[in-house]
């Protein structure tokens, strides 16, 4: 057990190593130069004040190095937490400005992902047990997956926002508090936190139904299972075996899902212009902020490893059939 | 008398009509009586064990009973059907390897089926332990899952698991056809044993495997094409064969000693008949090297000799 997650853990710093190389590469092929958006914001004339300005920025964001220090210099900086400065939000530390926004994101898409997973198992298990369910819980299934999510969301932003108007439709709290740890600002924050979470929610449940369905049923036609069924074993221990097995392509379903995440939360935060990681990114990207995008990126890296190595321990924790090949068996 | 069948039909119901895969069947099974169920892959061998126990979805029971010690054996009544399976009536099934819940350990399995079947795990946990040893497992093998066994030993397992509960009659599938020779031997012979040893009262061995058929069961019935061509003492069956489709069956064996230079093995030429619209008449006459006018209707099953009944024309006279 312990060599199987060193080992696991090996593969995943080398992928983190590897991930976070790319990570620094991109930015610096892509066209735009920050130091160049700095100066032209000051919009200075003097040619002696320009170049200046133009050594200080260089220093400032590291990239008066030759290339092969500006990486060093990046790991080192990230070890110790420092991401670097930000361009557009000169002079704030980019780790600042994405720990501002990472709470907002997780605080939709965990709960939105492992609700929508939960809700999702049970009521595709519970559509199995019925051709009259079945029937109808299936398409409703095939319907909410289909949609596509940006007229989803819309759809709930007007309704339930802008006609309705019981929920606010954008922002991650009113502009007229400041964030502290009161219950009208918490309020606050969840009103404006549940229209994004229900988005997300929604269409990520007919998907999770669906395929537990269609598991629950491949497990109650296995060998097994009709081996209980003859020798007289009730339909609910038969269910409980079939829906532990099928939930185990489920678990690696969700850790596929948790890898998606940066994906799903970007439309969300524009359609409700909710202020976290993707907003940053597509602002990042906006004003040609790659020390954010850089930082975003990893983070986002970060959180798809970890997410994905706790699900890799769960799934030998759950399945003994992975547990036994791994440590040899007995046989 | 355990078991006596009376002109079952089970039909499979598929899109282009039925198929009659069990066309009149009767025959009886005795006390203590080991039956070796042998035919062609088709022939209705594997329906025939599965109307006894569970019927799936697809089939349907057409007519005739079914008896067991003496009372009726309600097989289309679901809720009235649960209470003999397992007690009364149990199965080793053609996929016994695959028989066992991959993700529980045997043990835990086993004491959630029994327990689901309203006995106490602990009332036989010591025979439990005894009948695995009795088939050569270490009774630690319920702290095992079903991956870390071989095949055979989940095979003996799935036997020692289907017998625990001493049911009047076992239902074995084809339960050896996927071991290699000497493991088949060991599982044949473990089922003599549980039969001698009272832990199942009769057996329908069902097997396309005529030298094993031979080795251990008391009478062997043979089936071509949903109905009985002949069932008798196994060594009548396979020394002096009545029907003619048991005799090619029997000559396409070979024999200990022969070499192939000597005689070449006989195969049956032809291939069975289409069960969704069965032939009338006699089934095997368009294999059958001494069809006759005759065999264009159906020959009644009857017994020849003491306990040797065959289904054809030309026997018995």
């Amino acid at each position: 057990m312990w060599r199987y997650i060193g080992r696991k853990l090996g593969i995943y710093t080398i992928t983190f190593v590897i991930a976070v190389t790319i990570n620094w590469m991109i930015p610096r092929f892509m066209p735009g130069d920050p130091v160049r958006s700095m100066l032209n914001r000051a919009s200075v004339s003097d040619p002696e004040a320009l170049e200046r300005m133009s050594d200080y920025y260089e220093g400032v964001f590291g990239v008066d190095a030759p290339l092969h220090e500006q990486y060093l210099n990046f790991w080192a900086g990230l070890l110790r937490g420092d991401l670097g400065i930000s361009a557009w939000l000169y002079p704030e530390p980019v780790a600042d400005i994405i720990l501002r926004a990472v709470p907002f994101t997780l605080g939709l898409l965990l709960p939105a992902i492992i609700l929508s997973w939960i809700v999702g198992n049970y009521v595709g298990a519970f559509a199995a047990r019925s051709k009259v369910l079945d029937n109808t819980v299936l398409p409703v299934g095939y319907i909410l997956t289909a949609t596509p999510y940006m007229w989803l969301a819309l759809l709930l932003a007007w309704a339930l926002g802008v006609v309705g108007g019981f929920f606010p439709a954008a922002g991650g709290y009113s502009f007229a508090l400041t964030p502290s740890f009161t219950w009208p600002f918490i309020s606050n924050l969840l009103t404006h936190w549940f229209l994004p979470f229900l988005s997300m929610f929604i269409v990520a449940l007919g998907g999770w139904a669906i395929g537990m369905r269609n598991m629950i049923i491949y497990e109650l036609e296995a060998d097994y299972s009709n081996y209980l069924q003859a020798l007289g074993a009730p339909r609910r221990l038969i269910r409980r075996y079939a829906f532990r097995n099928a939930m185990l392509p489920q678990i690696t379903g969700l850790a596929v899902q948790l890898g998606t995440i940066i994906s799903g939360a970007l439309l969300t935060e524009i359609v409700f212009n909710y202020p976290g990681l993707g907003m940053l990114i597509l602002n990042a990207l906006n004003n040609r902020d790659y020390f954010i995008l850089q930082g975003a990126f990893l983070f986002v890296v970060i959180g798809v490893l970890i997410a994905n190595f706790i699900i890799d321990i769960i799934y030998v924790l759950v399945d003994p059939r992975t547990r036994v090949q791994m440590t040899g068996g007995a046989s | 008398m355990t078991l006596r069948v009376k002109d079952l039909k089970v039909y499979y119901q598929t899109l282009r009509g039925d198929v009659h895969a069990l066309d009149g069947v009767s025959f009886d099974l005795a006390d203590g009586e080991i039956m070796g169920l042998a035919g062609e892959s088709g022939c209705g061998k594997t329906t025939l064990g599965k109307s006894l126990i569970r019927l799936d979805g697809r089939m349907r029971h057409v007519g005739g009973t079914i008896e067991l010690n003496g009372a009726e054996v309600p097989i289309t009544d679901e809720r009235a059907m649960n209470p003999l399976r397992y007690h009364e009536i149990s199965l080793i099934p053609q996929y016994a390897m695959s028989a066992l819940n991959p993700t529980r350990k045997i043990g835990r399995m086993i004491n959630e089926l029994l327990r689901a079947r309203g006995v106490r795990p602990s009332k036989v946990a010591d025979e439990l332990r005894r009948r695995l040893e009795l088939v050569g497992l270490d009774p630690d093998v319920l702290n095992r899952f079903p991956i870390e066994l071989s095949g055979g030993m989940k095979q003996r397992v799935v036997m020692v698991m289907a017998t625990l509960l001493d049911p009047s009659l076992l239902i074995a599938d084809e339960a050896t056809s996927a071991l290699d020779v000497s493991t088949q031997r060991s599982v044949a012979e473990s089922m003599v044993e549980f039969r001698d040893r009272g832990f199942v009262k009769s057996m329908i061995f069902v097997t396309h495997d005529i030298s094993l058929v031979y080795q251990m069961a008391d009478t062997v019935m043979v089936m071509y094409a949903g109905q009985v061509a002949e069932k008798g003492p196994a060594s009548t069956i396979i020394n002096d064969p009545q029907h003619p489709y048991t005799k090619m069956l029997i000559g396409a064996l070979p024999e200990v000693g022969s070499t192939t230079t000597e005689a070449r093995l006989e195969g049956i030429p032809g291939t069975p008949p289409g069960l969704l619209k069965p032939p009338t008449g006699c089934r095997f006459k368009e294999r059958c090297p001494i069809a006759s006018e005759e065999c264009d209707e159906t020959p009644p099953l009857v017994e020849i000799d003491t306990g040797h009944w065959a289904a054809c024309w030309k026997t018995g006279r």
